[in-house]
């Protein structure tokens, strides 16, 4: 696509998406929204630069080594928080029994191991739909 | 029947939703299908936020009018230059 005020719009508006998807991720515990939302959103922004730049300086931006390294390790990095309560001697995925520092209510520092599993998510969720979207966008190409 | 007045709301919004999904089938030409899906998607959001569940209306806007509309149209023109 050759279209000089699109690209340069696009330039502007979409790093502050992306901003606003690590936003809602980091707020997920407290707030509405949450890490798989987030996720769509950061996805989304990478996304509308594939679809506006093309596919061959999307894949310089996000090649696939990156894209395979953030899918399986977000969810190696859900397995780990979810395995501390086991070495504690509680339930899977404990979070109050386990031992953990809840904090104050309302507080960003607040719900334990809730906001550090919501970060894995958020990536996972991102990588897997900027994958799909590789996928869809060259399999007939 | 007493009705509040935020119910109006929510049937307006019903039939909206019900005739943008017989709007989709009857559709003939598959780019307008799939702006009417973003119609869709909108309506479902704010049906889910009339419904007091802000958290799902974000996932909706998110995916349902961007993600969705947006792969649509990107498989419509990578089909259509294969026929």
């Amino acid at each position: 696509m050759k279209d000089f005020i699109l690209k340069h719009i696009a330039a502007i508006i979409l790093p502050f998406i992306c901003i606003y998807g690590f936003y809602v991720i980091l707020h997920g515990h407290i707030s509405p929204g949450g890490s798989f939302a987030g996720g769509i959103i950061v996805g989304l922004s990478f996304i509308a630069f594939i679809t506006i730049y093309g596919s061959r300086k999307g894949h310089a931006q996000m090649p696939d080594k990156v894209l395979v390294f953030m899918e399986s390790y977000g969810t190696l990095w859900y397995g780990i928080m979810g395995m501390i309560g086991i070495f504690k001697g509680v339930p899977f995925l404990a979070n109050k029994l386990a031992g953990v520092n809840l904090g104050a209510p309302w507080a960003l520092s607040s719900g334990g191991l809730i906001s550090l599993i919501g970060i894995g998510v958020g990536i996972r969720v991102t990588s897997t739909i900027i994958t799909l979207f590789f996928t869809m966008m060259e399999d007939e190409s | 029947m007493n009705f509040i007045a935020a119910d109006y709301g929510t049937m307006v919004l019903l039939l909206i939703l019900v005739a943008a999904s017989l709007a989709m089938y009857f559709i003939k030409d598959l780019l307008h299908a799939v702006v009417v899906f973003g119609a869709y998607s909108l309506t479902m959001a704010l049906l889910w936020l009339q419904m007091n569940t802000p958290d799902l209306a974000i996932t909706e806007a998110a995916s349902g009018i961007c993600m969705t509309v947006l792969m649509m149209i990107v498989i419509l023109r990578t089909s259509r230059k294969g026929e």
